[in-house]
């Protein structure tokens, strides 16, 4: 057993060392050091198309306030914000159910939730084109079936607009708060929901007044990890979403690549970071709070 | 039993698997009966109070409640409530909201209500706290919270499942008196779950041992002790002393055992249904053999109302367990079984006492072997 002393990095500096200089190193070089320089970007000027004088100008950040980039920050918080409580109302009941399958059965459920991550993210949209595009299985699935009914059926427009971008997102992020809701539900101490039902509440109610406020926490911090890979997304917009349904990554890519105008683009990406912490920081204070009230 | 049964117990088995946790259990529990459940861990006690409970389903038999049969019956409608043996008492809720829960779901008028809880809260003296969380509770105070939370809903039976086992010793001997003093105040049925023996003894009106899913002995907590029907009975009750042997003479009026590992024969005053030849055991608890001094070339005591040479063996102090109130010799009686003896310190000083490697006769009364068939 080591004792405290050996596990104080304050005295055991050699060995602390070894393990932390190559981490370290390693996010210096590919986290800390480009961020570094995006964030110079953020307050330099494009002299020639391609070289950036860093002159400290505030421009970019007041221009991203411009109504119409406002707008579509509204439109991916409101996109992130419509994913993130569908896949709560999906998610629930299936965390719900993984937490009390039998003990064999949820390792291969949790599997089949994590499934999806092995598979590659673009592999996956390209696939779900396909199933909502025209002609895709959905349509064709439905035109059979009136077809067989003698019904007319013109093709739903499944792809290429706001629904197919939350469909898409839903998709993709399901995982995200799946796993940390089965989390918060399997630490949860049975005899409290069996004691529930004893004392003469139903499942539903028991759901209600015990599983829900005591898996608080674990449902809040779910929603933050689905709530903030949407906001960001990029590929999903992209590929499955219409004219009108760019949201702020894309943006952010087209000032990168076609407008030219990295400094933009920095200062867009920097405020999408400032609103990541602000929802981290926030959702730290409440656990936090919640942690003093309830040790 | 005079009295009607209030739980009725018929041919219950519950499977896990291929496993038998409850195997073919037949059982009534009467009105105003305060019952234990009673046997060693993994015996099947808990999985049957949580079938009465409604916890459980039983894979076998039916369970009746006031001559209901309870199959189907979800936990939430069933006339009983149940202390956990964690308590679980909801960490987010206050004290007076733990207790209020139960009539909150009944749907009890918010003033009948406060009333309600006033009281439970009154019952297991813990008026004055209602506002506190469970977190700044004591595990005792947490157990009556628990205790409380179940009464209020004023069920038919009470199920209590290993109550006292989380409190430490002082703490326990104590709700031990208080449990039995509530019972005795609200006069519900309580059934109550322990691997305790001294808890079921002390608590229990009357007891039911189990062991490997199957109901051992059904009876009073004197005649547990006193006429336990198996070897396993008498063994998980109290100390005992067991004698393997054959059954030398049978009689109505009167039995005698030969031990091959006891000098002396063991008779006893009454008929044993077995006959003669019949491997049986002799059971005999450590308090009820008398211990003497056996100085050298001295004559056996006679023991009134057996043959002459039965019931007496000469023997020699080889373990003593000092324990306070009593003290535990262990003796190496002729023949050569090691015999338990009990005496109670009467004295603090006792001027003949007995030491280490003495020279001892051990003698028994005829009445106090118990003969076991099984």
């Amino acid at each position: 057993m080591a004792t405290s002393e050996e596990q104080d990095w304050k005295r055991a500096r050699g060995p602390f060392a070894a393990v932390f200089t190559a981490p370290a190193l390693w996010l210096l070089a590919f986290f800390v050091v480009p961020l570094a320089i995006v964030w110079a970007y953020s307050f330099g000027e494009t002299t020639t198309p391609t070289t950036i004088e860093i002159s400290g100008t505030f421009r970019h950040y007041v221009r991203a306030f411009d109504p119409v980039y406002l707008e579509i920050f509204l439109k991916s918080a409101w996109m992130a914000a419509l994913t993130t409580a569908l896949c709560l109302v999906v998610g629930f009941p299936v965390a719900l159910a993984i937490t009390f399958a039998p003990e064999r059965a949820k390792a291969w459920l949790l599997l089949l939730i994590m499934l999806p991550f092995w598979t590659n993210l673009l592999i996956r949209t390209y696939a779900l084109m396909a199933v909502l595009r025209r002609e895709g299985y959905v349509n064709a699935g439905i035109g059979r079936i009136a077809e067989a009914l003698g019904w007319q059926f013109d093709p739903l427009p499944l792809l290429h607009n706001n629904f197919a971008v939350v469909l898409g997102l839903v998709y993709v992020n399901l995982p995200f708060l799946v796993l940390p809701l089965y989390a918060a539900l399997d630490r949860l101490d049975r005899s409290l929901l069996e004691a529930s039902l004893d004392l003469g509440a139903g499942h539903l109610r028991t759901i209600r007044e015990i599983v829900v406020p005591l898996a608080m926490p674990g449902i809040l911090s779910g929603l933050l990890i689905t709530f903030i890979p949407a906001l960001g997304s990029y590929l999903t917009p992209d590929l499955l979403g219409g004219p009108d349904s760019q949201m702020i990554a894309n943006v952010i890519e087209r000032q990168f690549k076609r407008a030219n105008d990295w400094p933009f683009g920095a200062a867009l990406s920097f405020i999408l970071m400032y609103l990541t912490f602000i929802l981290i920081a926030g959702q730290t204070v409440l656990a936090g709070r919640r942690r003093r009230r309830e040790p | 039993m005079a009295e009607k049964a209030l739980i009725r117990i018929e041919g219950v088995t519950k499977r896990f698997g291929q496993f038998a946790a409850v195997d073919d259990v037949t059982l009534d529990i009467a009105e105003g009966e305060f019952f234990a459940l009673l046997g060693p861990s993994g015996c099947g006690k808990t999985t049957l109070l949580r079938m009465i409970a409604g916890l459980e389903v039983p894979s076998e038999g039916r369970i009746l409640i006031d001559g209901e049969d309870m199959a189907g019956v979800p936990p939430n409608r069933r006339p009983v409530n149940m202390v956990f043996q964690s308590y679980a008492v909801f960490p987010h809720m206050s004290v007076a909201d733990n207790v209020a829960y139960g009539l909150r779901m009944e749907g009890v008028p918010k003033a009948e209500r406060a009333d309600r809880v006033a009281e439970a809260l009154a019952l297991v003296k813990l008026d004055g706290l209602e506002a506190r969380r469970p977190d700044q509770l004591s595990g005792g105070q947490r157990q009556r919270v628990a205790l409380a939370r179940a009464l209020v809903k004023r069920p038919r039976v009470l199920l209590l499942d290993e109550p006292l086992s989380a409190l430490d010793a002082k703490l326990r001997e104590q709700m031990r008196f208080e449990l039995a003093q509530i019972q005795d105040e609200v006069g519900v049925t309580f059934v109550m779950v322990t691997h305790d023996q001294d808890e079921a003894l002390a608590l229990a009106t009357r007891c039911a041992v189990m062991n490997r899913g199957l109901l051992q002995q059904v009876a009073t907590p004197d005649d547990l002790y006193e006429y336990p029907a198996s070897r396993f009975v008498a063994d998980f009750i109290g100390s005992v002393n067991l004698f393997e042997g054959e059954l030398a003479v049978d009689e109505p009026g009167h039995a005698m055992v030969t031990c091959p590992t006891l000098a002396a024969p063991i008779y006893v005053d009454h008929g044993v249904t077995g006959g003669t030849g019949t491997t049986v055991w002799a059971a005999i608890r450590p308090e009820k053999i008398e211990m003497l001094h056996r100085p050298e070339g001295g004559l056996p005591p006679t023991v009134a109302g057996v043959p002459a040479g039965s019931n007496v063996v000469a023997g020699i102090i080889r373990h003593i367990a000092y324990l306070g109130s009593e003290t535990v010799y262990e003796v190496d009686a002729e023949g050569g079984a090691r015999v338990k003896v009990l005496r109670p310190n009467v004295a603090r000083y006792e001027e003949r006492g007995f030491d280490w490697d003495e020279p001892v006769w051990l003698a028994w009364h005829p009445r106090s072997p118990a003969v076991l068939l099984s």
